[in-house]
């Protein structure tokens, strides 16, 4: 599934990391690699952006560019 | 004499206590040097206590990639302008992706030292680092500091001089394995020489290559066969990990930090009590139902402050000093029989151009006051998180909100508010925007109008301008979107740091650096132009003064100009003129108007403005100045914070243009009814 599906509060293994360019350079320089846990913590009160928690610390993300990551759900 | 020019470069993530350290390392002290060129956001310094030794703050970042202008200005400034050493703050509450940077600064074959940050946070927390190992491992000296406690600065700053000194270069840690390490030293030997003879460091180039990163490609200019065999190379890899060089190696430099942290913290827990309370506030702050009620009190209480209570009270105390002085001075031309051009010249020109400057500093002090506590909390970063839907819809980002609101009360410290965004793009479109929204100083204008005109629905009239300042910044940013600014913006991908109290120093010390900032760039611009309008409103065109202003040389060009207004109704020469002189200040256009009317009180300003407009070029009048060329305060900004005076000429043009075509409409459009 997308990381853009994930429910608020839910648990995930980051899978692939797609995208390109600048995003995609920005996001696995932050971290977000394959085999990285990621929870979903927040939904902005619009809808969007979502807030993520990896690694330690915690990031905003819009949807559509959280899309571009494939995660596996886990409990 | 002490050792002499020894250039300290600070490297580190957003956030980690780049600007802390420095304020403590200089005591806030700042000069313009090599490093520091106008436009990038490099702050330089000498080192207190340290005869000859200069700190160059780099601004935050999280790797070397090039992504955003402040990337690509540390990337320049740390290899072609070689500092002697690096010290590498790292926020030890945050280890992994904070040593990611460090991994990659370590490569550029630059001594180095690691600032461990935040030690008092790790120590409340119970966490155990192990300093030494960790130093082993990277090769490089690391020391615990707390920056805002002023906790371990003096012995960073002497080691840091001891590995410049020494010429420490740290050692290439091979944090890669299998393929990618193979990968990376047969690229190292191909490109050992072009890389040399250009100065740059091989193991950089080498990882960068790995990576794919066209700067450093372009740079090396490698003849076919090379280039050639190292295609090869990497396709060879990515066949083997099953995946493209970019993740490959952004995967190894994590896995090799992972490690690192397990060897290290020994002693782990899941969360600290920052990252617990930080949560706890976000329950509330980002809450979907208070998030936006909250933010929306605290900008009223900031706009309260700046432009009601104590901005004011500071703007009262100052003009007290101010027409005291003011007063002094035309006592002593008159005593010492000045001419009444000189009188005219010292007291209208040059006090009111110093005045005019002065008037802002009440409002940029608070403003800044207020916007450095916002930003250092960690609550600036909550806003863009909050409110960003809005914005992405304009092609900005939630980053932009707080700025452009702040144009509601002025476009001076609003734009100067903007160095915060991240990219090029979005803060010149922001600051394009930002005059739209209809400044505090424009209300006496919208005041006497009203009162004239409109006199049962002014509220009304009032809305009306705001919303048709918002409609028009809406429509220009989605035009802009689609012609000047195209191309994709830049990914709203954002830290949300934990909550922080803000340091009282580096709180008055930005304080301090707006307000002098604005006294240095904009002085000069605003104190000439206020000459230069009082030159042309005291002398006639055969330079005689005149005593009645519809004499002056600006009537004549008021009157030369008029005619480009006949078409939006208001082709008085007055109104003309008055629409000139608000270049200096938009209050100006008020007392303009009731100059030239010769106007005593109020009732007859009124009867004289309903001999010059009709109610509806009355309201085409005030949406023209809405919308028209800002005051030259704001023009001096733009010109600083863009870097050249032609973006400051596009201003003019640009917005006189919009708001003659949006008056024009309305006047169009309304006639068809009235």
């Amino acid at each position: 599934m997308k990381l853009s599906e994930l429910k608020k509060g839910k648990k995930a293994i980051i899978e692939t990391v797609g995208g390109k360019g600048a995003l995609r350079r920005r996001l696995l320089d932050l971290g977000l690699t394959p085999n990285t846990e990621v929870r979903v913590r927040k939904v902005a009160p619009f809808g969007d952006p979502i807030e993520i928690f990896l690694r330690g610390y915690e990031l905003s993300i819009r949807k559509d560019e959280a899309a571009v990551v494939t995660v596996r759900e886990v409990n | 004499m002490a050792r002499f020019n020894v250039n300290i470069a600070l490297a580190g993530n957003p956030n980690s206590g780049l600007t802390t350290l420095y304020n403590q390392m200089t005591g806030g002290l700042q000069h313009q040097g090599v490093f520091s060129t106008p436009g990038n956001k490099t702050k330089e310094g000498p080192v207190k206590g340290h005869n000859g030794a200069n700190v160059i703050e780099l601004p935050g970042m999280y790797s070397l990639s090039e992504y955003t202008v402040d990337d690509m200005a540390n990337r320049q400034i740390l290899l072609e302008g070689k500092p002697d050493v690096i010290i590498n703050i790292v926020d030890a509450t945050n280890f992994e992706r904070n040593l990611y940077l460090t991994l990659q600064l370590m490569e550029l074959e630059i001594p180095m030292v690691l600032a461990l940050n935040m030690m008092d946070e790790v120590y409340s927390n119970d966490i155990e680092i192990d300093m030494n190992k960790l130093s082993e491992i990277l090769t490089i000296p690391v020391l615990p500091i707390s920056a805002s406690k002023n906790r371990g600065i003096h012995d960073l700053i002497h080691y840091a001089i001891e590995a410049a000194d020494k010429h420490q270069v740290p050692t290439n840690i091979d944090f890669c394995k299998g393929h990618v390490h193979t990968a990376i030293h047969s690229i190292s030997h191909i490109i050992e020489e072009p890389a040399r003879e250009i100065g740059l460091p091989v193991r950089f180039c080498a990882t960068k290559i790995v990576e794919g990163d066209k700067p450093v490609i372009r740079q090396l200019s490698l003849d076919d066969g090379d280039s050639a065999i190292i295609r090869d190379i990497i396709k060879d890899m990515e066949h083997h990990m099953d995946t493209d060089r970019e993740a490959a190696m952004a995967d190894m430099r994590y896995a090799f930090v992972e490690d690192v942290c397990k060897e290290v913290v020994t002693k782990e827990i899941t969360t600290t009590i920052q990252h617990d309370r930080a949560i706890k506030i976000d329950k509330i702050l980002t809450n979907r139902i208070f998030a936006i009620p909250i933010f929306l009190c605290i900008m009223v209480f900031i706009f309260w402050l700046t432009f009601g209570s104590l901005g004011s009270l500071l703007s009262d105390w100052l003009s007290v000093g101010v027409d005291w002085v003011i007063k002094q001075i035309g006592n002593g031309l008159l005593s010492a029989g000045a001419s009444t051009e000189v009188y005219s010249l010292v007291i209208n020109g040059v006090c009111a151009g110093v005045g005019s400057v002065i008037s802002f500093l009440p409002i940029i002090a608070v403003l800044f006051f207020c916007l450095s506590i916002l930003e250092d909390s960690g609550y600036m970063p909550r806003v863009a998180f909050v409110m960003d839907k809005l914005l992405e819809k304009i092609g900005l980002s939630g980053r932009s909100l707080v700025p452009m609101l702040i144009g509601f009360g002025c476009s001076v410290p609003a734009i100067m508010a903007t160095r915060s965004l991240p990219s090029k793009r979005d803060r010149h479109l922001t600051i394009t925007l930002i005059p739209f929204m209809s400044c505090s100083a424009k209300l006496p204008l919208y005041a006497m109008i009203t009162a004239a005109f409109f006199p049962t629905n002014g509220t009304l009239v009032m809305a009306g301008l705001y919303i048709t300042g918002i409609l028009v910044s809406i429509i220009c940013a989605l035009i802009f979107n689609k012609t000047l600014f195209q191309g994709d913006p830049v990914p709203f991908v954002m830290v949300l740091p934990p909550y922080r109290i803000p340091a009282a120093k580096s709180v008055a010390l930005r304080v301090w650096e707006n307000v002098k900032g604005f006294i240095k760039k904009a002085f000069t611009v605003i104190f000439v132009a206020t000459i230069v309008i009082w030159f042309l409103q005291s002398f006639s065109p055969g330079l005689t003064m005149v005593s009645d202003p519809s004499h002056s040389m600006l009537a004549a060009i008021g009157k030369f100009v008029s005619p480009v207004f006949e078409p939006l109704g208001f082709g008085d020469w007055r109104a003309a003129t008055a629409l000139i002189t608000g270049l200096s200040a938009k209050e100006a256009v008020v007392s303009t108007m009731a100059v030239l009317t010769k106007a005593t009180s109020g009732l007859t300003l009124a009867q004289m403005l309903s001999q010059m407009f009709t109610p509806l070029s009355a309201y085409c009048f005030l949406t023209f100045c809405l919308l028209y060329m800002p005051c030259v305060a704001t023009l001096a900004t733009v010109r600083r914070e863009m870097g050249g005076w032609k973006y400051a000429f596009s201003t003019v043009l640009f917005q006189t243009g919009v708001a003659w075509i949006v008056a024009f409409i309305i006047y169009h459009i309304g006639s068809l009814f009235v």
